[in-house]
């Protein structure tokens, strides 16, 4: 009874000062989290919600909203054969540069991974083209993919080839475009992929060349199955990145939203030209919703691919978040 | 931050990794020594790498009809000097760096201390929500932020921000992923005993967090304001949405500086913009170059 009261007039009697810190204990927390969760549901969350009220609009850039017209402006879009031709360009230039650069990717870390000389050297000359903006990649490759001059067109000419119209035939523009991704991405991807190679316990590998196995058989029976997590999140976030491609298009061409025939105009670009120069809002924020389902879809096409092919050597993952998870550095 | 390996664990890190590496280096002579092939493969792989840069400082330091030389020319000319201040008179570059010096500094600044304030608290302190709150947060780095702009945009035009930078900074001050970032870093490095033992000796949370977590997460705060402020630097969708003419970033000025010859632009003037765009990123890639090595090997950006 009385250590009861004692105690009870103890809690009644805690100082201010007690209280304060008690308040500051509870609190401390939310008010560290909350100016995240604000701004980002300002400048995050919430342009993304309007984007699907604004596409349910008759919306103009200078006349600003206009009659409610349900799903009027995904159908006219969905119905449009310039959506459909730059969802083919994006989808052939995200090939051209996915592909080539996962496999280039891997090879140069493949070669990193091993006892290098100057090795701080040689991974800082592959992450070199990462810090060119995308700009000046695409201004620069503008000139070396020119029809007549440059380098290109002056190997060409040497050995006697017919100069190839970069910006002008449908392929061998989005070569021209996949390059320049290819050129900036590659040494970055071949970074996350080494560090991957080298969580691989080398007992492993020292094992299997003691029973005879070679250097091929070692990178495909053993490098290949223990990096699969981070390949698959260098291939989803590829995917990512590659769907939103603008910068290249755009400037490949200055004159044009992606071409003369819109023969290499992307996605994003056909957004771009449906909000600004055509000023029309509703279809240009129907064209992004329409987008980000299309990333949806891609990054659980990529994962049911990735599981469908794993092998048995590979403990599954559980999530998609998982796999970034680990290849963040969150494997502990 | 120290290790270059994801499998490492968190005591001593920095001891722990000159171990293995030393150890590494001595198990691997047995089996794995490179060969020709692979210095080969580097060697192709650096000259990739420099070769469109090395290409446009020699046009840029030459006159423009210089691209139609057969063969081409490899070598640098004497006027990358003129064509810079051409560069200069063509466009506003002088006002273009400025900006994107504060635009990057800003975003980079408010992400930064941003992510280290939700990163901590999601790290290190015990709270009603926080697992909920936490899968929030890598949900939404799922989001590509992009597919906001059209209300984005309406909002900078309704304020009348467009034209300021304000309408390019707003936008970037938080992401997902720094707060993720961080709070994987710190998770690790900062034993819980530490808090408490703050906390015991009466310091306030704001304390503890000043004291403790801000000097302990000193090595991923350098990482992440890098990757930010080059993230920052780069962009250009945006920029080109909201800042006119008069204002521009770099990027937007080497746009307008590629499309200022029209049908007969002048390569020469342009590349060396191209060039002239990069060299802040280029220092800052010399000196840091490591530090983004070891970020990137740690899994510091997604792609």
């Amino acid at each position: 009874m009385s250590t009861t009261t004692r105690a009870r007039t103890q809690s009644s009697d805690l100082s201010t000062r007690q209280k304060l810190a008690r308040l500051d204990f509870k609190a401390a927390p939310y008010l560290y989290v909350s100016p995240f969760f604000i701004l980002f549901a300002i400048i995050g969350l919430f342009p993304i919600a309007y984007t699907m009220t604004v596409s349910l609009h008759d919306w103009h850039l200078l006349k600003g909203q206009g009659d409610f017209v349900g799903f009027d402006n995904y159908a006219s879009v969905l119905a449009d054969p310039f959506f459909w031709n730059a969802f083919g360009n994006t989808i052939s230039i995200f090939l051209l540069s996915a592909v080539p650069q996962v496999i280039v990717a891997t090879i140069i870390a493949a070669v990193l991974d091993q006892a290098i000389k100057a090795s701080t050297f040689w991974r800082m000359s592959v992450l070199l083209p990462y810090i060119v903006a995308p700009v000046a990649v695409a201004v620069i490759f503008t000139q070396v993919f020119s029809q007549y001059h440059g380098p290109i067109a002056g190997f060409f000419d040497i050995i006697g080839v017919d100069p190839i119209r970069w910006d002008f035939d449908p392929i061998p523009s989005h070569i021209a475009i996949a390059s320049m991704v290819n050129w900036r991405w590659t040494g970055y991807n071949a970074l996350i992929l080494l560090a991957a190679m080298q969580a691989v316990p080398r007992d492993v590998y020292e094992s299997a060349a003691i029973d005879g196995a070679g250097r091929l058989r070692r990178f495909w029976s053993i490098t290949i199955p223990m990096i699969r997590p981070t390949l698959i999140f260098v291939i989803i976030t590829s995917t990512i990145g590659g769907l939103q491609i603008f910068a290249e298009p755009k400037l490949f061409d200055t004159r044009t939203n992606g071409g003369s025939n819109r023969q290499f105009q992307t996605i994003v670009l056909y957004l771009y030209e449906l909000a600004f120069p055509r000023r029309d809002f509703g279809r240009a924020a129907a064209t992004a919703w329409i987008l980000f389902v299309i990333i949806i879809l891609a990054g659980l096409i990529n994962f049911a691919i990735s599981k469908a092919i794993r092998t048995a050597d590979v403990r599954p993952s559980r999530k998609a978040t998982l796999a970034i998870a680990q290849s963040q550095g969150a494997k502990r | 931050m120290s290790a270059p390996t994801t499998q490492v664990r968190p005591t001593l890190p920095v001891f722990d990794a000159g171990l293995r590496q030393e150890r590494t280096r001595r198990r691997r002579k047995a089996y794995d020594r490179p060969g020709f092939l692979s210095y080969g493969l580097l060697l192709a792989a650096f000259v990739g790498s420099s070769f469109p840069l090395w290409w446009s400082f020699v046009i840029g330091s030459r006159q423009a009809s210089d691209t139609n030389l057969v063969p081409p020319a490899i070598i640098p000319g004497p006027n990358f000097f003129t064509n810079a201040v051409r560069v200069f008179e063509t466009v506003d570059f002088a006002k273009a760096l400025t900006n994107s010096l504060i635009i990057s500094a800003a975003i980079t600044v408010s992400v930064v201390f941003f992510s280290t304030l939700a990163g901590y608290a999601f790290a290190k302190l015990r709270f009603k929500g926080r697992n909920i709150l936490l899968l929030a947060v890598i949900a939404t780095m799922a989001i590509p932020t992009q597919l906001g702009i059209i209300p984005l945009f309406m909002i900078m035009a309704e304020f009348k921000w467009t034209g300021t930078l304000g309408a390019v900074i707003i936008p970037g001050l938080v992401t997902a992923f720094g707060v993720f970032f961080m709070r994987q870093y710190l998770v690790d490095v900062i034993p819980d005993e530490l808090i408490e033992a703050a906390r015991m000796d009466g310091a306030s949370m704001w304390g503890t967090f000043w004291h403790v977590a801000l000097p302990a997460a000193r090595p991923a705060m350098a990482v992440l304001g890098l990757f930010t402020f080059m993230a920052a630097w780069t962009d250009f969708l945006w920029p080109l949405l909201v800042l006119g003419p008069r204002n521009p970033s770099v990027q937007t000025a080497l746009a307008a500086l590629n499309a200022s010859g029209g049908h007969a632009p002048d390569h020469s003037l342009v590349l060396t913009g191209a060039l002239l765009s990069v060299i802040p990123l280029l220092i800052l890639f010399i000196i840091t170059g490591r530090q983004l090595i070891a970020g990137i090997m740690q899994g510091a950006v997604k792609g």
